[in-house]
Protein backbone atom coordinates (compact mmCIF):
# COMPACT_ATOMS: atom_id res chain seq x y z
CA UNK A 1 0.00 0.00 0.00
CA UNK A 2 2.79 2.61 0.73
CA UNK A 3 4.76 1.88 -2.27
CA UNK A 4 1.58 3.59 -3.87
CA UNK A 5 0.80 6.05 -1.32
CA UNK A 6 4.71 7.78 -1.70
CA UNK A 7 4.55 8.43 -5.42
CA UNK A 8 0.68 9.56 -5.16
CA UNK A 9 1.50 11.41 -2.20
CA UNK A 10 4.60 13.41 -4.39
CA UNK A 11 2.43 13.82 -7.29
CA UNK A 12 0.08 16.01 -5.00
CA UNK A 13 3.16 17.95 -3.76
CA UNK A 14 4.10 18.46 -7.45
CA UNK A 15 0.55 19.33 -8.74
CA UNK A 16 0.11 22.07 -5.73
CA UNK A 17 3.22 23.36 -6.64
CA UNK A 18 2.41 23.88 -9.84
CA UNK A 19 -0.95 24.70 -9.42
CA UNK A 20 0.45 28.03 -7.24
CA UNK A 21 3.02 28.77 -9.68
CA UNK A 22 -0.06 28.26 -12.35
CA UNK A 23 -1.90 31.01 -10.57
CA UNK A 24 0.86 33.21 -10.29
CA UNK A 25 1.60 36.62 -12.25
CA UNK A 26 5.71 36.64 -12.79
CA UNK A 27 5.13 40.02 -14.30
CA UNK A 28 4.42 41.15 -11.02
CA UNK A 29 7.59 41.46 -9.27
CA UNK A 30 7.39 42.01 -5.20
CA UNK A 31 8.49 45.79 -4.83
CA UNK A 32 11.95 46.63 -2.87
CA UNK A 33 10.06 49.77 -1.99
CA UNK A 34 7.87 48.95 0.34
CA UNK A 35 8.37 50.52 3.64
CA UNK A 36 10.84 52.62 2.40
CA UNK A 37 11.28 56.33 1.93
CA UNK A 38 9.57 57.52 -1.48
CA UNK A 39 12.47 58.54 -3.36
CA UNK A 40 12.19 62.51 -4.16
CA UNK A 41 12.08 64.14 -7.35
CA UNK A 42 11.05 67.85 -8.20
CA UNK A 43 9.85 67.38 -11.57
CA UNK A 44 7.84 70.09 -14.19
CA UNK A 45 4.37 70.02 -13.89
CA UNK A 46 2.12 68.84 -17.56
CA UNK A 47 -0.37 71.14 -17.48
CA UNK A 48 2.33 74.29 -16.29
CA UNK A 49 5.88 73.52 -16.90
CA UNK A 50 6.21 76.56 -15.32
CA UNK A 51 5.38 75.07 -12.10
CA UNK A 52 7.21 71.85 -10.66
CA UNK A 53 5.70 69.07 -8.69
CA UNK A 54 7.67 67.38 -6.03
CA UNK A 55 6.99 64.49 -3.49
CA UNK A 56 8.30 66.82 -0.74
CA UNK A 57 5.28 69.04 -1.55
CA UNK A 58 3.33 66.06 -0.02
CA UNK A 59 4.33 66.03 3.32
CA UNK A 60 1.80 65.38 5.91
CA UNK A 61 -0.67 63.72 3.54
CA UNK A 62 -1.59 60.32 2.28
CA UNK A 63 -1.77 60.46 -1.16
CA UNK A 64 -1.06 58.30 -4.44
CA UNK A 65 1.40 58.56 -7.17
CA UNK A 66 0.09 56.90 -10.65
CA UNK A 67 2.48 55.93 -13.14
CA UNK A 68 0.83 56.94 -16.59
CA UNK A 69 1.79 57.37 -20.22
CA UNK A 70 -0.55 57.61 -23.15
CA UNK A 71 1.33 55.20 -25.04
CA UNK A 72 -0.03 52.78 -22.31
CA UNK A 73 -2.76 50.12 -23.06
CA UNK A 74 -3.73 49.22 -19.94
CA UNK A 75 -3.94 52.70 -18.55
CA UNK A 76 -6.75 53.54 -21.19
CA UNK A 77 -8.61 50.94 -19.24
CA UNK A 78 -7.43 51.86 -15.58
CA UNK A 79 -8.59 55.22 -16.56
CA UNK A 80 -12.58 55.59 -15.77
CA UNK A 81 -11.70 53.64 -12.77
CA UNK A 82 -9.59 56.56 -11.31
CA UNK A 83 -12.18 59.34 -12.39
CA UNK A 84 -14.69 57.50 -9.84
CA UNK A 85 -11.48 56.84 -6.97
CA UNK A 86 -10.72 60.81 -7.39
CA UNK A 87 -14.24 61.78 -7.08
CA UNK A 88 -14.85 59.37 -3.72
CA UNK A 89 -12.44 62.28 -2.13
CA UNK A 90 -11.06 59.54 -0.41
CA UNK A 91 -7.03 60.38 -1.68
CA UNK A 92 -5.82 62.07 -3.74
CA UNK A 93 -4.09 61.10 -6.90
CA UNK A 94 -1.25 62.80 -8.44
CA UNK A 95 0.42 61.48 -11.85
CA UNK A 96 3.36 60.67 -13.31
CA UNK A 97 3.61 60.79 -16.88
CA UNK A 98 6.20 58.71 -17.95
CA UNK A 99 8.29 59.07 -20.84
CA UNK A 100 5.51 60.99 -22.71
CA UNK A 101 5.14 63.58 -25.83
CA UNK A 102 3.61 66.30 -23.69
CA UNK A 103 1.34 66.79 -26.84
CA UNK A 104 0.59 63.24 -26.94
CA UNK A 105 -0.26 63.46 -22.93
CA UNK A 106 -2.17 66.70 -23.53
CA UNK A 107 -4.39 65.06 -26.03
CA UNK A 108 -5.28 62.16 -24.08
CA UNK A 109 -6.30 63.96 -21.07
CA UNK A 110 -8.23 65.92 -23.33
CA UNK A 111 -9.76 63.42 -24.86
CA UNK A 112 -10.86 61.00 -21.42
CA UNK A 113 -10.74 63.68 -18.74
CA UNK A 114 -7.87 64.23 -16.38
CA UNK A 115 -8.48 62.33 -13.05
CA UNK A 116 -5.10 63.67 -11.35
CA UNK A 117 -4.61 66.60 -9.34
CA UNK A 118 -1.85 67.13 -11.32
CA UNK A 119 0.86 65.37 -13.12
CA UNK A 120 4.33 65.50 -13.22
CA UNK A 121 6.34 65.21 -16.58
CA UNK A 122 8.93 62.32 -16.60
CA UNK A 123 9.93 62.90 -20.08
CA UNK A 124 13.16 60.57 -19.93
CA UNK A 125 12.12 57.92 -17.24
CA UNK A 126 15.03 58.71 -14.16
CA UNK A 127 11.86 59.55 -11.49
CA UNK A 128 10.12 56.00 -12.58
CA UNK A 129 14.27 54.45 -12.13
CA UNK A 130 14.47 55.69 -8.65
CA UNK A 131 10.65 54.53 -8.42
CA UNK A 132 11.99 50.96 -9.45
CA UNK A 133 9.15 51.46 -12.27
CA UNK A 134 9.12 48.60 -14.85
CA UNK A 135 5.89 49.30 -16.40
CA UNK A 136 2.51 51.73 -16.68
CA UNK A 137 0.28 51.87 -15.39
CA UNK A 138 2.22 51.36 -11.37
CA UNK A 139 0.47 52.82 -8.40
CA UNK A 140 2.21 53.73 -5.62
CA UNK A 141 0.46 54.88 -1.75
CA UNK A 142 2.64 57.19 -0.14
CA UNK A 143 2.26 58.13 3.12
CA UNK A 144 2.02 61.21 5.84
CA UNK A 145 6.04 60.56 6.49
CA UNK A 146 6.36 59.76 2.78
CA UNK A 147 7.22 56.50 2.94
CA UNK A 148 5.89 53.65 -0.07
CA UNK A 149 3.12 51.70 2.25
CA UNK A 150 1.93 49.84 -1.44
CA UNK A 151 2.83 49.87 -4.87
CA UNK A 152 0.56 48.04 -7.37
CA UNK A 153 1.59 47.33 -10.58
CA UNK A 154 -1.14 47.31 -13.68
CA UNK A 155 -4.59 48.52 -13.36
CA UNK A 156 -6.00 50.11 -10.05
CA UNK A 157 -8.75 47.89 -10.56
CA UNK A 158 -11.89 48.51 -8.46
CA UNK A 159 -11.13 44.83 -6.68
CA UNK A 160 -7.56 46.17 -5.92
CA UNK A 161 -8.74 49.32 -4.84
CA UNK A 162 -11.74 48.27 -2.44
CA UNK A 163 -9.65 45.83 -0.82
CA UNK A 164 -6.00 46.97 -0.74
CA UNK A 165 -5.57 51.00 -1.31
CA UNK A 166 -8.94 52.21 0.26
CA UNK A 167 -8.24 49.92 3.49
CA UNK A 168 -4.46 51.29 3.70
CA UNK A 169 -5.70 54.71 3.06
CA UNK A 170 -9.05 54.87 5.47
CA UNK A 171 -6.03 53.37 8.20
CA UNK A 172 -3.23 55.78 7.57
CA UNK A 173 -5.62 58.68 7.63
CA UNK A 174 -6.97 57.23 11.22
CA UNK A 175 -3.61 57.01 12.05
CA UNK A 176 -2.25 60.67 11.23
CA UNK A 177 0.62 61.82 11.44
CA UNK A 178 3.51 59.74 13.06
CA UNK A 179 6.65 60.23 13.59
CA UNK B 1 26.53 25.28 -54.73
CA UNK B 2 26.15 27.39 -58.26
CA UNK B 3 27.59 30.65 -58.91
CA UNK B 4 23.60 32.42 -58.88
CA UNK B 5 23.39 31.29 -55.50
CA UNK B 6 26.23 32.26 -54.08
CA UNK B 7 26.38 35.38 -55.12
CA UNK B 8 23.25 36.79 -52.95
CA UNK B 9 24.94 34.79 -49.72
CA UNK B 10 28.23 37.12 -50.81
CA UNK B 11 26.03 39.50 -50.67
CA UNK B 12 24.10 39.02 -47.75
CA UNK B 13 27.21 38.46 -45.72
CA UNK B 14 28.79 41.80 -46.83
CA UNK B 15 25.81 43.76 -45.74
CA UNK B 16 25.60 42.34 -42.86
CA UNK B 17 28.73 43.63 -41.68
CA UNK B 18 27.22 47.44 -42.23
CA UNK B 19 24.44 45.86 -39.52
CA UNK B 20 26.80 45.16 -37.17
CA UNK B 21 28.61 48.51 -37.44
CA UNK B 22 25.37 50.80 -37.19
CA UNK B 23 24.18 48.87 -34.18
CA UNK B 24 27.01 49.46 -31.91
CA UNK B 25 29.24 52.23 -32.48
CA UNK B 26 31.27 53.07 -29.07
CA UNK B 27 33.90 55.85 -29.56
CA UNK B 28 37.16 54.52 -28.96
CA UNK B 29 37.99 56.37 -25.87
CA UNK B 30 34.54 54.89 -23.94
CA UNK B 31 34.92 51.10 -25.73
CA UNK B 32 36.44 49.84 -22.22
CA UNK B 33 33.54 51.72 -20.31
CA UNK B 34 31.09 50.30 -22.49
CA UNK B 35 32.55 46.94 -22.48
CA UNK B 36 32.20 46.85 -19.16
CA UNK B 37 28.67 48.05 -19.11
CA UNK B 38 28.03 45.03 -21.22
CA UNK B 39 29.46 42.96 -18.77
CA UNK B 40 27.66 44.10 -16.15
CA UNK B 41 24.44 43.83 -17.71
CA UNK B 42 24.78 40.20 -18.75
CA UNK B 43 24.37 40.01 -15.12
CA UNK B 44 21.40 41.89 -15.19
CA UNK B 45 17.38 40.68 -16.02
CA UNK B 46 15.13 43.25 -18.07
CA UNK B 47 12.25 43.72 -16.09
CA UNK B 48 9.92 43.57 -19.40
CA UNK B 49 10.98 40.81 -21.23
CA UNK B 50 12.30 38.32 -18.13
CA UNK B 51 13.88 36.07 -19.69
CA UNK B 52 16.96 37.89 -21.43
CA UNK B 53 19.21 40.33 -19.81
CA UNK B 54 19.26 43.88 -19.76
CA UNK B 55 22.31 43.32 -22.44
CA UNK B 56 20.73 41.82 -25.18
CA UNK B 57 16.83 43.78 -24.49
CA UNK B 58 15.48 45.61 -27.32
CA UNK B 59 13.03 47.35 -24.69
CA UNK B 60 12.66 50.92 -23.28
CA UNK B 61 13.21 50.47 -20.29
CA UNK B 62 16.30 48.12 -20.83
CA UNK B 63 18.15 51.30 -22.98
CA UNK B 64 17.12 53.38 -20.24
CA UNK B 65 18.71 51.32 -17.81
CA UNK B 66 21.91 50.54 -19.68
CA UNK B 67 21.97 54.74 -20.13
CA UNK B 68 21.69 55.12 -15.73
CA UNK B 69 24.49 52.17 -15.65
CA UNK B 70 26.66 54.38 -17.99
CA UNK B 71 26.26 57.56 -16.62
CA UNK B 72 26.53 55.98 -12.90
CA UNK B 73 30.06 54.31 -14.20
CA UNK B 74 31.49 57.45 -15.87
CA UNK B 75 30.19 59.31 -12.19
CA UNK B 76 32.77 56.90 -10.92
CA UNK B 77 30.54 54.36 -9.63
CA UNK B 78 31.79 50.64 -9.18
CA UNK B 79 29.78 47.72 -10.33
CA UNK B 80 29.07 46.85 -6.72
CA UNK B 81 27.51 50.15 -6.59
CA UNK B 82 25.76 50.16 -9.25
CA UNK B 83 24.23 46.68 -8.59
CA UNK B 84 23.31 48.08 -5.11
CA UNK B 85 21.40 50.88 -6.84
CA UNK B 86 19.63 48.92 -8.90
CA UNK B 87 18.52 45.94 -5.97
CA UNK B 88 17.46 48.69 -4.04
CA UNK B 89 14.72 49.54 -6.70
CA UNK B 90 14.27 46.31 -8.27
CA UNK B 91 14.45 43.66 -5.56
CA UNK B 92 16.99 40.87 -6.02
CA UNK B 93 14.54 39.42 -9.07
CA UNK B 94 16.97 41.94 -11.63
CA UNK B 95 19.92 40.13 -10.44
CA UNK B 96 20.40 37.07 -12.69
CA UNK B 97 22.38 35.18 -10.09
CA UNK B 98 20.67 36.24 -6.73
CA UNK B 99 23.01 36.75 -3.80
CA UNK B 100 23.09 33.81 -1.18
CA UNK B 101 20.67 34.52 1.77
CA UNK B 102 18.02 32.75 3.93
CA UNK B 103 15.25 33.37 0.99
CA UNK B 104 17.47 32.34 -1.70
CA UNK B 105 18.95 28.77 0.53
CA UNK B 106 16.52 26.50 -1.26
CA UNK B 107 16.91 28.28 -4.54
CA UNK B 108 21.18 27.89 -4.43
CA UNK B 109 20.87 24.47 -2.65
CA UNK B 110 17.42 22.80 -3.28
CA UNK B 111 18.78 21.15 -5.91
CA UNK B 112 21.78 19.74 -4.49
CA UNK B 113 19.28 18.67 -1.58
CA UNK B 114 17.08 16.81 -3.80
CA UNK B 115 20.40 15.07 -5.77
CA UNK B 116 21.86 14.16 -2.83
CA UNK B 117 18.11 12.52 -1.01
CA UNK B 118 17.46 10.68 -5.18
CA UNK B 119 21.18 9.37 -4.74
CA UNK B 120 20.43 8.15 -1.15
CA UNK B 121 17.21 6.49 -2.33
CA UNK B 122 18.64 5.00 -5.23
CA UNK B 123 21.37 3.16 -3.02
CA UNK B 124 19.28 1.88 -0.29
CA UNK B 125 17.08 0.57 -3.10
CA UNK B 126 19.61 -1.20 -5.26
CA UNK B 127 21.36 -2.64 -1.71
CA UNK B 128 17.67 -3.54 -0.13
CA UNK B 129 17.61 -5.55 -3.78
CA UNK B 130 20.81 -6.87 -4.00
CA UNK B 131 20.36 -8.40 -0.01
CA UNK B 132 16.74 -9.97 -1.17
CA UNK B 133 18.39 -11.93 -3.95
CA UNK B 134 20.04 -14.51 -2.65
CA UNK B 135 22.48 -16.58 -4.16
CA UNK B 136 21.35 -20.06 -5.36
CA UNK B 137 24.43 -22.73 -6.35
CA UNK B 138 23.71 -24.91 -9.31
CA UNK B 139 22.64 -28.17 -8.95
CA UNK B 140 24.55 -30.99 -10.99
CA UNK B 141 21.51 -31.42 -12.77
CA UNK B 142 21.25 -27.31 -13.68
CA UNK B 143 24.52 -27.31 -14.72
CA UNK B 144 23.83 -30.84 -17.19
CA UNK B 145 20.83 -28.71 -18.59
CA UNK B 146 22.94 -25.55 -18.79
CA UNK B 147 25.15 -27.47 -21.13
CA UNK B 148 23.16 -28.85 -23.53
CA UNK B 149 21.71 -25.63 -24.22
CA UNK B 150 24.81 -23.83 -24.73
CA UNK B 151 26.36 -26.82 -26.78
CA UNK B 152 26.01 -25.93 -30.71
CA UNK B 153 23.32 -28.65 -31.71
CA UNK B 154 24.03 -31.50 -33.92
CA UNK B 155 27.76 -31.03 -33.16
CA UNK B 156 29.79 -33.08 -30.28
CA UNK B 157 31.24 -30.45 -27.69
CA UNK B 158 35.27 -29.96 -27.89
Amino acid sequence: MLRYLVPLGLFLVLVVFLAIGLGRDPHVIPSALINKAAPTFRLPQLKDPAKTFSAEDMRGKVWILNVWASWCVACRDEHPWLFEYARSGAVPIYGLNYKDQREDALAWLGELGDPYVLSAVDLDGRVAIDYGVYGAPESYVIDQNGTIRLKHVGPLTPDIWSQKVLPLVQDLNRQGVTK
Amino acid sequence: MSDSRLLPLLFLCFFSLFAVTANAQPTADDAALEQRLNRLSQELRCLQCQNQTLADSPAGLAEDLRREIRAQMKAGKSDKEIIAFLTERYGQFILYRPRVTGVTYLLWFGPFALLLGGLTLLFRYIKQRRDSISEQPLTAEDRRRAEEMLAPSGKETA
